[in-house]
């Protein structure tokens, strides 16, 4: 395995002959290696380096208790360092004898949009580019066609007449399809009903946003931005923590105040008391009352067999 | 066996070394392409450091270009077996020779079709998060882990039968059929696997009606074995232009026997799917709406679908006309069927799923600028990685390039004396 050129003779023909092919050789190398530094040097740009640590980050349900508390530790001085206000993060779990359930009343949505961005606002969302979980459909009376919805409706004053009002956000089925095409297990659905995401596992190969009838999941297409006065700083890791760059993410019924025994923000600062929240497994909670009384309510596309635990009804 | 480790290091050393020998049209060659190499190269870190956002894709359209590439380019692979059927079931004598050519462009397609994917990914950093036992693998729930799993082991087949084969030429020695032969027929069930899968992929999606429809999977194989085998016929006679490796007529079109049946049962296909969409007049027609005619006012994809389906069409014509027996005219139909595949494979079969959205907004994709020259720069990675996996093996089956000549390796003038004459002044 001697070099060819190695074998060297003695003679001055043969060194020459080296030392031509070896400036050669180097004049390519060096220049090769310059094309290439070149050509990467838009990598200098990148400013949210994963950090080792973050990088070897374990996944959601393999980290002990003690890793859970450290990580969230880290969190929560990542936080403090990029928007200078320091977080209160939870790793906060379902509770026992839970199943959350949404119910929303289409006669009394009245399409102002207050959900919508209380639900940003909440959730610690990037502003630009904005990142909406819920999606208000202004639809024409007499058909649920989501393809004769207008999104982007913007009138002097709601409701209007001949149109009634339906907002989309997360379904969280029984059955979800985004959970099913996940390569990853980064998605997955609690036992309390919630789909959730893992942030830091999330790989950005956006399956389960082709996978999703509802439009439901959304991506951070760049490093998101949220001003340092408008973040929210009670936070839950499965929740509201700032994302990053190359991730998805989507409603989760307001983890941070659901499981806290709060109700999500969409239904609080709803005018029309149109939302309701509640467990369906409690006979006695709103939605088991709604459900078991309204002679018509709807789950979005029933027909695909996702069963969402999100009810649309009627008064009438 | 240290001798053997040995004697295998020496033959990967020369073959790495011809690589970077040949006349002036070799390196003009490897040189445009290293140089579109680069600029993609340079385009995929402007991706890194500012997210997919440099990209075309949204949330409405979140899959592009990308995917739209990585979907032909199995179909590309997939399509060696179309090659290795006629040779190793039927004893093919014609292509006997050249049934490498096609599993090496199968291991170029593989290669780029890992790039395609890997561009399209928002974290690429955490793609360990997919290796089974220290990652977690959603096998076998999820499409995508099958598209892993067939995708790599379908690089290692070829990867293992084309090496070996290639190493035995290179010692003159008889290969053993055992070692071979088993991983050859594995090899064509798995070919149909990794379209097929990929093609599930997108029909396993019951909230994307365009997608969700069992048409999709044959379609993917009848155009995979009309596009594939049509740029082997064209990368075969480049080599037979470029190198003096004996590639008879018979070959070629024996290929264009195969390209005809499939382009046939594509266009086929075709007519079957659009009639179930339209005829039936359901509300789930609105993609291929969008797709064909245009919806309320959109209609970037239409001039689009219609160059790929003329092209489609007239190829058709041409394959089943005796004018294609004719290799000039038989070039003109690969390069219409190939262009008019890649379409309608691609964009035409990946952008509609995503319009209009499932809440039936529409909002339509165009590929951006730095998008097109990550595409640009895989393009030309496989090019080049193909290329180079030719200048290795023609001299290799020739056998100017073996074991017999390692003592001539020595002198300094090794490459260039010695296997110029593979290349026709």
């Amino acid at each position: 395995m001697s070099d060819p050129n190695g074998n060297s003779t003695g003679t001055a023909d043969s060194r020459a002959m080296n030392r031509r092919s070896f400036l050669r050789t180097s004049a390519v190398l060096t220049t090769g290696m310059a094309a290439l530094a070149a050509s990467l040097a838009p990598l200098m740009e990148l400013d949210d380096f994963t950090s080792a640590e973050r990088f070897m980050q374990k996944y959601y349900k393999e980290l002990t208790p003690g890793e859970m508390a450290r990580v969230l530790k880290r969190i929560e001085g990542e936080v403090e360092r990029q928007y200078g206000i320091r977080p209160h993060v939870r790793d906060l779990k379902p509770m026992d004898g839970v199943e959350f359930v949404y119910a929303l009343n289409l006669t009394r949505c009245i399409g102002c949009r207050k959900c919508v961005h209380a639900c940003v606002a909440e959730n610690n969302q990037s502003r630009n580019p904005e990142i909406q979980y819920i999606r208000v459909l202004k639809m024409p009376h007499g058909s649920i066609d989501v393809e004769k919805a207008q999104h982007n409706y913007a009138p002097e004053s709601v409701p209007e007449k001949g149109f009634f009002y339906m907002p989309v956000q997360c379904q969280q089925c029984k059955n979800p399809p985004c959970v099913k095409v996940c390569p990853v297990h980064a998605t997955w659905q609690e036992s309390d009903g919630i789909t959730v995401i893992d942030y830091d596992w999330c790989i950005g190969c956006r399956y389960c946003a082709a996978a999703c009838p509802y439009w439901a999941r959304h991506f951070n297409f760049t490093k998101p931005t949220i001003p340092k006065d408008k973040v929210n700083p009670d936070m839950a890791y499965l929740g509201n923590r700032p994302r990053r760059q190359g991730v998805m993410e989507k409603c989760h019924f307001c983890i941070q105040r659901t499981r806290a025994g709060r109700y999500p923000a969409c239904l609080e600062v709803c005018p029309t008391g149109a939302r309701k929240f509640g467990n369906i497994l409690d006979p006695n909670s709103e939605v088991s009352y709604i459900l078991r009384t309204k002679r018509v309510f709807i789950q979005l596309k029933e027909e695909l067999g996702t069963s969402p635990r999100f009810f649309y009804y009627f008064d009438v | 066996m240290k001798m053997a480790v040995r004697n295998y290091l020496v033959f990967l050393r020369r073959c790495v070394r011809i690589a970077f020998v040949g006349d002036w049209r070799y390196y003009a060659w490897m040189g445009a392409l290293t140089f579109f190499c680069l600029l993609g190269l340079n385009a995929y870190a402007k991706q890194l450091a500012h997210g997919l956002v440099v990209t075309g894709m949204s949330d409405e359209v979140s899959w592009g270009v990308y995917i739209a590439n990585f979907t032909f380019l199995v179909g590309v692979a997939a399509a060696a077996v179309m090659m290795v059927i006629p040779v190793y079931i039927y004893n093919n004598e014609e292509l006997h020779d050249l049934v490498i050519f096609g599993e090496l462009l199968a291991v170029a397609a593989i290669l780029m079709c890992l790039a395609f994917v890997t561009v399209d990914l928002g974290r690429p950093d955490r793609f360990w998060h997919l290796i089974p036992g220290i990652g977690q693998f959603n096998f076998p729930a999820s499409m995508l882990s099958w598209d892993v799993v067939v995708l790599n082991g379908y690089l290692l087949l070829n990867v293992h039968i084309c090496g070996y084969l290639l190493y035995c030429r290179y010692q003159n020695r008889k290969p053993a059929k055992w070692f071979y032969i088993p991983f050859v027929f594995v090899a064509i069930g798995w070919a149909v696997s990794i379209h097929t899968v990929t093609a599930f992929l997108y029909v396993g999606l019951g909230g994307r009606p365009f997608w969700n429809s069992s048409i999709v999977g044959p379609r993917f194989l009848a155009s995979a074995f009309t596009a594939g085998p049509a740029l082997i016929i064209l990368a075969l006679q480049i080599i037979r232009r470029v190198t003096d490796y004996r590639i008879t007529d018979r070959a070629l079109l024996t290929l264009r026997g195969i390209v005809q049946v499939s382009m046939l049962i594509n266009v086929f296909l075709l007519i079957n799917e659009v009639f179930k969409e339209f005829y039936s007049g359901n509300l789930h027609v609105a993609s291929s709406r969008y797709l064909y005619l245009g919806l309320h006012g959109y209609h970037a994809l239409v001039p689009w679908i219609w160059t790929a389906i003329i092209f489609n069409v007239v190829a058709m014509v041409l394959l089943v006309l005796p004018v294609s027996r004719s290799l000039r005219w038989l070039n003109v139909t690969c390069v219409l069927c190939i262009v008019g595949i890649w379409i309608e494979k691609g964009m035409g079969l990946v952008v509609p799923g995503f319009i209009p959205t499932p809440l039936g907004e529409i909002i339509e994709y165009r590929p951006s600028l730095n998008e097109t020259l990550v595409c640009f720069g895989i393009w030309a990675f496989g090019l080049l990685s193909y290329t180079v996996f030719l200048r290795m093996s023609v001299p290799i089956l020739q056998g100017r390039l073996s074991k017999a000549s390692e003592s001539g390796d020595r002198g300094a003038g090794e490459g260039p004396t010695e296997l110029r004459p593979a290349f026709k002044p």
